[in-house]
C-alpha cells in the first residue's frame, strides 16, 4: 500500500522502553501530528522514521517496502530539526541547494528549483545571504525548503516551531498546512503543542509513556477522546466519575444521569465533560448544585470555576451568554448525556 | 554590563604583572638575540658588539637554505599528517560516550607527559632490527626478515606525528564538541553518506579551526631538534639542530642567532600567508 507503516515498532534504550510497540498507518498525503508530553517517545519514534535511529524491533515500510535497515540517506526524504540544523558555512541558496548537490543535479537544475523554493516561500532574492542574517521565522522557512527540495516521500518536522513567538508560530502553522495541501505530500509532526496539532493535521496521534493513546481526527479526538489521559491533554476538560447505584442508575456526584450509559459490566466510568459545554443554571434548576469560586474574565470568553462537593468544574461561555454570577453564589449545573463522553479506563 | 575603559594607573594595576614577565623573559631575551645576530664573532673565542650583516650573509647559502627548506617541509608534513589523523579521531571520540571520551583523552594527555628524550629512544627501539616492530611482522610471516626501520626520514615523521597527535587532539576537541551533532544528521537526511556529510558539513564548517590547528602544530614541529637526531639522518636534521650545533658546539652565537631571526621571520611570513588566504576564502 501507498503511505507509511509501522508495525511493533520497539526502541529500548538499555532498560527503558522509550517507545512500546506502536502501530501506525499514514496513508500516502496525510499530515499527522504526533502529539505528547516531553519524554512520551514521539521524537524517538521520528527518528526511527528518519533512519536516525535503528528501532530494536518492529518494521517499518513506506509505500509497501521494508526500510527498517535503509539507511538514512537512501530514504529520500526530508527533515526539519527542532534546531532547524542550518548549515553556518553556506548561503542561503546553498543550503537549500545542498541535497540536489550530493545526488549531482546539473548546476543549471539546482539553481532553477532553488529559484522555485525560494519563491515557494516567500524569500525571492535571498539566495546569495547567509543564514546567519535571516531572522527566526526566514530560517525556519529556509530549512523547510531545503527538505522539500527533492521533492521528498516523506516530509518530518522535528518540533519545527518551537522557536519562534507565539503570533509568528500561529503564523507558520497555518502557511505549512498550506504548503502541504498544494504539495499533497505525506509529512509527520512531532509537536507537544496541542493546537498547533489541531490547526495542522488531518490525523493526531497522542503519545504517553512510548505508547500511542489515540490516532484520530483533530474533532474526533476533541470530541471523543479515547482515555482520560488524552481527554485532559487535548484542550481543557472537567474528569468526573460517574457510579452505577444499588438500584442501578449511573449518577455524578449522586444526582442520578437519566438516559447516561456505563460501558456494560462496569460500575465506575470517567466522565470527561467540556467546560463550553457545561451550562450553568439557577440553583436547584440544574442535575448538580456547586458554589462559584472564582470568574475569570477573558473577553473573548469567561471561565467560571464552580467547586461541586470539592471538585473543580469549569464550565467556559461567551460573553453574550455571559452568567451572572459572582463568586461565592450558588449556581446549578445541567448535565444531558450528550454531553458526557464516557472514557474507557 | 557595560565596561568602563580604564581612566587612572591604578586601573592598568592588573597589567603591570603580565606585561613584565612578558618583558622579562620574552622580549629582553629575544632583543638580546637579535642585537648578537649582527654582532661579530671572534675567533676561538666569543663575540664582540658590532653591527655586521656577516651573519645573515653567511646564511644565504644552499646548504643552510637547503636545510631550512627542509625544515619547513617536515614541520608542514607533520602538521597535515596530524591533523589528517586526529580530525576524523577527535570527530569520532566526541560522539562517544562521556566515560569512553575521558578514558582516550587522559591517555593522550600521558601521552604529552613524556618527555621528547623518551619518545624518541622509545620509537627507536620499536624501529630497531633486534627488538622492533619488523621482528611481530616475521612472526606472523608478513616479512621476511627483521630489519632496520631507522634512521630513516618515515622515522622521524613518526617520532612527531606522535608526539604532536595528542595537541591536535586537544585543540580540536572543544571545536567539535561544540558542532551541532543535528548538522551531520540533518546532512544524513538530505542523502549525504555518513563519509560524504563528514566532508561536506564537518569540515567545512571548522575550517577556520582546522587552520589555526595546522599553524599551531606547524610551529610546534618547526622547535623539534631532538626528534630528527634520534630518529633520522644528518640530512634529516633540522634548522633546529644546526642552531644548536652552532650555538653550543662551535660557539658561534652571532651566527645561531642570526639563524633564529630568520627561522622566527620566516615563520611569522607564512602564519601570516595562512591568516591571509584564509580570509580571502571567507570573503568569496
Amino acid at each position: 500500500m501507498s503511505g507509511l507503516a509501522l508495525q511493533n515498532v520497539v526502541k529500548e534504550f538499555g532498560s527503558f522502553r522509550a517507545v512500546n510497540d506502536v502501530d501506525l498507518t499514514v496513508p500516502h498525503g496525510t499530515f499527522v501530528c504526533m502529539l505528547g508530553p516531553s519524554g512520551c517517545g514521539k521524537t524517538t519514534l521520528l527518528r526511527m522514521i528518519a533512519g536516525l535511529d535503528l528501532p530494536t524491533s518492529g518494521a517499518i515500510g513506506l509505500d509497501g517496502e521494508d526500510i527498517t535497515r535503509v539507511p538514512t540517506h537512501k530514504r529520500n526524504l526530508g527533515m526539519v530539526f527542532q534546531s532547524l540544523a542550518l548549515f553556518p558555512h553556506l548561503t542561503v541558496g546553498e543550503n537549500i541547494a545542498y541535497p540536489l548537490r550530493i545526488r549531482g543535479a546539473p548546476k543549471e537544475d539546482q539553481r532553477k528549483r532553488v529559484d522555485e523554493l525560494l519563491s515557494m516561500i516567500h524569500l525571492s532574492g535571498y539566495a546569495d545571504r547567509p543564514v546567519s542574517k535571516l531572522s527566526g521565522g526566514q530560517r525556519q522557512r529556509v530549512a523547510i525548503a531545503r527538505a522539500l527540495a527533492i521533492s521528498p516521500k516523506l516530509f518530518l518536522l522535528d518540533e519545527p516551531l518551537s522557536a519562534l513567538d507565539a503570533k509568528l508560530r500561529e503564523a507558520m502553522q497555518v502557511e505549512l498546512r498550506q504548503l502541504q495541501q498544494k504539495l499533497g505530500i505525506t509529512t509527520i509532526v512531532v509537536t507537544h503543542d496541542q493546537r498547533e496539532a489541531m490547526t495542522m493535521a488531518d490525523t493526531v496521534v497522542v503519545m504517553n509513556g512510548g505508547e500511542i493513546r489515540q490516532a484520530a481526527s483533530p474533532i474526533e479526538i476533541y470530541r471523543r477522546p479515547a482515555d482520560s489521559f488524552v481527554a485532559d491533554f487535548i484542550g481543557q476538560t472537567n474528569l468526573v466519575e460517574a457510579e452505577t447505584d444499588r438500584s442501578g442508575r449511573v449518577t455524578v456526584f449522586g444526582q442520578p444521569v437519566p438516559g447516561l450509559d456505563l460501558p456494560a459490566g462496569a460500575a465506575k466510568a470517567m466522565l470527561s465533560i467540556r467546560p463550553e459545554d457545561v451550562h450553568l443554571t439557577a440553583p436547584g434548576a440544574g442535575a448538580l448544585t456547586g458554589t462559584v469560586t472564582f470568574v475569570r474574565d477573558l473577553g473573548g470568553t469567561i471561565e467560571t470555576f464552580v467547586d461541586v462537593a470539592g471538585r473543580q468544574i469549569v464550565a467556559v461561555s461567551t460573553p453574550r451568554a455571559r452568567p451572572e454570577v459572582t463568586v461565592g453564589q450558588q449556581v446549578g449545573i445541567g448535565l444531558t448525556p450528550d454531553v458526557c463522553v464516557v472514557l474507557a479506563k | 554590563m557595560r565596561r568602563e575603559p580604564p581612566r587612572t594607573l591604578a586601573d592598568y594595576l592588573p597589567l603591570f604583572f603580565p606585561a613584565g614577565m612578558l618583558t622579562i623573559f620574552f622580549v629582553v631575551p629575544f632583543g638580546t638575540m637579535i642585537a648578537v645576530s649582527f654582532f661579530q664573532r671572534q675567533q676561538g673565542g666569543f663575540y664582540t658588539p658590532a653591527f655586521v650583516y656577516d651573519n645573515y650573509a653567511r646564511f644565504l647559502s644552499a646548504f643552510f637554505g637547503g636545510v631550512l627548506g627542509f625544515s619547513l617541509m617536515l614541520a608542514i608534513t607533520v602538521a597535515l599528517c596530524c591533523v589528517v589523523l586526529a580530525l576524523p579521531f577527535t570527530y569520532l571520540l566526541t560522539r562517544m560516550s562521556r566515560r569512553v571520551q575521558v578514558v582516550w583523552l587522559v591517555a593522550l594527555l600521558s601521552v604529552l607527559s613524556l618527555s621528547e628524550v623518551i619518545i624518541g629512544f622509545a620509537w627507536s627501539t620499536l624501529f630497531s632490527r633486534t627488538a622492533g616492530i619488523t621482528n611481530i611482522l616475521v612472526a606472523l610471516g608478513l616479512m621476511g626478515e627483521a630489519k632496520a626501520l631507522t634512521p630513516s626520514f618515515a622515522a622521524v615523521l613518526t617520532g612527531m606525528v606522535y608526539q604532536a597527535f595528542p595537541y591536535t587532539v586537544l585543540v580540536l576537541f572543544p571545536a567539535l564538541v561544540r558542532l551541532d551533532p543535528t548538522l551531520t544528521e540533518a546532512a544524513r537526511t538530505l542523502g549525504a553518506s555518513p563519509l560524504r556529510a563528514f566532508f561536506t558539513v564537518v569540515v567545512p564548517a571548522l575550517r577556520n579551526t582546522i587552520t589555526a590547528t595546522l599553524i599551531m602544530v606547524f610551529i610546534f614541529a618547526l622547535g623539534s631538534y631532538l626528534l630528527p637526531q634520534l630518529l633520522g639522518r644528518p640530512q634529516h636534521w633540522t634548522l633546529s639542530v644546526l642552531i644548536t650545533d652552532q650555538a653550543i658546539y662551535q660557539s658561534n652565537m652571532p651566527f645561531a642567532a642570526a639563524m633564529a631571526v630568520f627561522l622566527v621571520l620566516v615563520t611569522l611570513g607564512l602564519v601570516a600567508l595562512t591568516v591571509l588566504a584564509g580570509r580571502r576564502g571567507e570573503a568569496a
